[in-house]
């Protein structure tokens, strides 16, 4: 059985039962592909253990970068490239460079940040995302477990245990 | 949790904590004393100076130019008070002020939770309310105080100004004279401007105490009409704020320096008050959880007082920001001696710019992270750093402007602080022992139980 391949599909209407549903499916040593909600669900990133994101340290990064590229640029231009004498102030004074530092700062946070979100999260254009199933996108939550993954257990046995989780429908799904 | 583990809990006012107070007022008494003792013998005593001497003296022949038209009518009228008096109004004064801000922006934040319905703090809400208390204490500081140092502290009380036959006729300060004294004589009582003083405190004590009536009654009925009675009282007392505060402000702190004048000037008080009234609130939080208190407080609501903590420190720096950029942009002398004053005089400069850094660059690097604000630990370091600097604010706003080169930051300065911080702190935490420590039926309780963010 190839990897990221073949599928055990259970299917959630609520978003308590999901919760509990994940924290039962994942103390039995299962491991959760991927869990799709047509809106956000609080807590869901705990019960699935996600590791906390690292996204803040590149915002940050990005930022620090905006910071100083928008100092260089300026003083730059104003101090060395072509000076101008500007209501007496000096050619390369700081208070009237805040402004677009602060600009450039958010901007490269913000460029930065949505970049990296998507590089991590694989999202590039012409990448068609796998759908597990269309409701995910309408009424119902999908959890999603690669039997590839937990070769330890049967395919039968994670649809019995989907469905002792709560799952209203078990099903599965094959890629090409 | 559910609504059973609630328990309600009352703030015991320790022998201890009430000694460790105690104690602070004696070390600020006795500061006070000593500090007094050094001003009459010498001035200003050394604390401030010696730092950045050099880079400045060149600037100051320029601010001595720029405020000579003030000096010079001071000049003729002023040797009744001598310095270490005028210093140590001063300093009452400044912080006053400071506290009075404390104390009004406790029950602005209970306002504020109040019209916009926020369950999260239902939990900590009598804290703020607690600090509320100091306004009756407030208002009669700030009229004995003024009172008895007006022309001291305050050029335009002097009635020399208004006379047009006289030497010293200062035809600005004559123009803002209605301001201060309608519907009387320029010159004489300044009835407005008292009535504005006593309106104020008066109606935020009114709004206080209607605001707390509610808070109680519903702790013993328990019927929720009293919170939507506190929506509408805090709505209205918003729109009084709004206006008041930044008239206050006016008032208070920029009629000092009466020639010049910022539309900034209201925003840049409430602003200063505000994120030093929500760090004190942030800090007492920090002290009842770790004396055991609070347990329907838990790192979710600390991140929300830390964020609030965080973004408002930025706030205040744009504040600071948009009114500097913009009087160093324009370079007009009557707005830029307000900073040269501040920014390049001997005893103000390193100030200056310890506030930028304990009010901006430290509290933006220091609570940048979820975690620092979700800690007890970290907010320990930054609220009372963000309480100090903001002293270090209004220092900045009120004393250059009455103390010119005179001014200090000695022992006189801080013992003031002392006094008036254990007199803040005792105010507080008796009315805070004196009620339950949250509200177990405000209707919002059980929302910030599972408040999780």
């Amino acid at each position: 059985m190839d990897a990221d391949k073949n599928f055990v599909v259970g299917i959630f209407n609520d978003e308590d039962v999901l919760l509990d549903g994940i924290r039962k499916v994942r103390s039995s040593g299962v491991k959760i592909q991927e869990v799709y909600s047509p809106f956000p669900v609080h807590g869901i990133d705990d019960a699935l253990g996600y590791k906390k994101s690292r996204l803040p340290i590149a915002a940050f990064i990005f930022g620090m970068t905006g910071t100083s590229l928008a100092l260089l640029m300026q003083i730059w231009m104003l101090g060395f490239d072509w000076p101008m004498i500007i209501g007496g102030k000096n050619f390369a004074s700081l208070p009237p460079f805040i402004p677009v530092t602060f600009e450039l700062t958010v901007l490269l946070s913000a460029l930065g940040m949505v970049g990296t979100f998507m590089i991590v999260s694989d999202m590039k254009p012409y990448k068609w995302p796998r759908q597990y199933d269309i409701r995910s996108t309408e009424d119902m939550h999908v959890m999603a477990i690669d039997l590839a993954v937990n070769a330890g257990k049967s395919k039968d046995e994670l649809k019995r245990l989907l469905n002792e989780s709560g799952a209203v429908e078990v099903n599965e799904k094959s890629f090409e | 949790m559910g609504h059973s583990t609630i328990v309600e809990e009352k703030f015991i006012f320790t022998p201890e904590a009430k000694r460790k107070i105690i104690i602070l007022l004696g070390v600020g008494i006795f500061l006070f004393i000593v500090g007094l003792w050094l001003a009459t013998k010498g001035g200003h005593d050394d604390h401030a100076e010696g730092h950045s001497h050099a880079a400045t003296q060149q600037l100051v022949a320029s601010i001595d130019e720029a405020v000579a038209h003030e000096d010079h009518t001071e000049g003729e009228h002023h040797h009744g008070t001598a310095t270490w008096l005028k210093r140590m109004y001063t300093t009452l004064w400044m912080n006053n002020i400071y506290f009075v801000g404390l104390g009004i922006i406790g029950l602005f934040f209970v306002a504020i939770q109040y019209a916009a319905q926020a369950g999260w703090s239902a939990g900590v809400k009598r804290i703020p309310l607690a600090m509320g208390h100091w306004l009756p204490v407030a208002f009669g500081l700030t009229v004995v105080l003024w009172f008895i140092s007006n022309h001291d502290i305050f050029h335009w009380t002097h009635s020399y100004l208004y006379d047009k036959s006289g030497s010293s006729y200062d035809e600005i300060i004559d123009g803002k004279a209605p301001y201060f004294y309608w519907p009387g004589e320029p010159g004489g009582f300044p009835i407005f401007y008292i009535a504005r003083m006593v309106i104020f405190f008066g109606m935020w004590y009114w709004f206080f105490t209607m605001i707390k009536k509610n808070m109680m009654a519903e702790d013993i009925e328990g019927d929720s009409k009293y919170w939507f009675k506190n929506r509408s009282i805090s709505a209205w007392f918003l729109v009084f704020f709004a206006v008041s505060s930044s008239v206050a402000a006016w008032d208070w702190v920029m009629s000092i320096d009466t020639h010049w004048f910022s539309t900034m000037f209201g925003w840049y008080v409430f602003a200063s008050w505000w994120v030093t009234a929500l760090a004190m609130i942030t800090l007492i939080v920090v002290y009842l959880k770790e004396a055991g208190y609070l347990k329907v407080v838990n790192a979710n609501h600390l991140h929300d007082l830390g964020k609030f903590v965080f973004a408002f420190s930025i706030f205040w720096t744009y504040i600071w920001f948009s009114q500097f950029l913009l009087i160093y942009y324009a370079n007009i002398p009557e707005e830029t001696v307000y900073f040269i004053e501040r920014m390049s005089t001997s005893p103000y400069s390193w100030i200056f710019f310890t506030n930028l850094i304990m009010n901006f660059v430290l509290p933006f690097l220091l609570l940048m992270t979820r975690d620092a604000k979700r800690h007890l630990s970290m907010l320990k370091v930054v609220c009372p750093i963000i309480i100090v600097g903001h002293w270090f604010d209004f220092y900045n706003m009120v004393t250059p402007g009455v103390m010119q080169n005179d001014g200090g930051l000695g022992l006189l300065e801080i013992g003031t602080a002392f006094i008036f911080l254990a007199a803040f702190l005792w105010i507080t935490l008796s009315s805070l022992s004196k009620m339950p420590l949250f509200g177990k039926n405000h209707p919002l309780l059980e929302e910030s139980l599972h408040h999780h963010i």
